[in-house]
């Protein structure tokens, strides 16, 4: 791996955890900090995006989207989305005694996002019909 | 807003660190240990998640502190992924892998959640 594609990474990191403070400060400004819906969000969006982006980058792997995969793909995706805060709120949750929020929270996010990139996945093929 | 500013800042700081670290050593598991299982992502995630519990163990749930915008939000924040992790499954599901796409998710859970815990119950001496 070049030198190249580490600070793509980095700059692509760089701007995608800054998104992701800045929609976690406003869904608890929106909708309170009982539920992490800013990271759940995040996931939930950041998944979606990575499926498209590899669907659409397999079609055209010389492309532009293709090349700009270190910056894209596990750079900015990889930055907006988080696993530590999701499982730090799991757990926050359990020992504030809310179980049964804990519980969904916890099962529900990891499936939810997997589905997430099968739809951006799903959103590029129709954007491109296959030849 | 100056201080909305630098909080941002710290959190990209963080994360630019975070995502370098991640592509590092995802890039040397898959090449230690082959793509066939994504090796590097589970290990990132869970060292992630064992600093961060480790870091709520110790400071608490301080969001607004440089410290813990900085570390928890940037750096862990940056440092493990959740779109890889999704996109990983997807693959293995897709290339007829049902049960190691099933084992991932598992796996990811709950060594995630008990990465977390130890990390807390550690930081509590």
């Amino acid at each position: 791996m070049s030198i190249n594609a580490y600070l793509a990474v980095g700059l692509g990191s760089a701007m995608g955890s800054a998104l992701r403070y800045s929609v976690s400060l406003a869904s608890m400004a929106m909708l309170g900090s009982h539920f992490p819906w800013g990271t759940l969000l995040v996931n939930v969006l950041g998944s979606c995006l990575i499926g498209w982006l590899a669907a659409t980058a397999s079609r055209a792997p010389h492309g532009k989207l293709a090349r700009q995969q270190p910056l894209l793909v596990a750079g900015f995706c990889g930055g907006f989305t988080t696993f530590s805060l999701f499982s730090l709120e799991t757990l926050h949750l359990a020992q504030q005694g809310s179980l049964g929020l804990a519980l969904l929270y916890g099962i529900g996010s990891l499936p939810l996002c997997v589905f997430a990139a099968w739809m951006g996945e799903r959103l590029a093929f129709l954007n491109q019909p296959a030849a | 807003m100056g201080h909305g500013i630098t909080s941002v800042l710290l959190v990209a700081l963080g994360g630019a660190l975070g995502g370098i670290g991640r592509f590092a050593i995802s890039n040397a598991m898959a090449h230690a240990l082959g793509k066939a299982f994504p090796w590097g992502t589970l290990c990132v995630n869970a060292s992630g998640a064992l600093l961060a519990g480790w870091l709520l163990g110790v400071y608490g749930v301080a969001n607004t502190q440089s410290l813990w915008l900085f570390a928890v939000a940037g750096l862990l924040g940056g440092y493990t992924t959740v779109s890889s992790f999704s996109l990983q499954t997807l693959e293995l599901w897709q290339s007829g892998q049902a049960n190691r796409a099933a084992l991932n998710m598992v796996a990811t859970l709950l060594l995630g959640i008990a990465m977390a815990a130890l990390g807390w119950w550690l930081a509590q001496g």
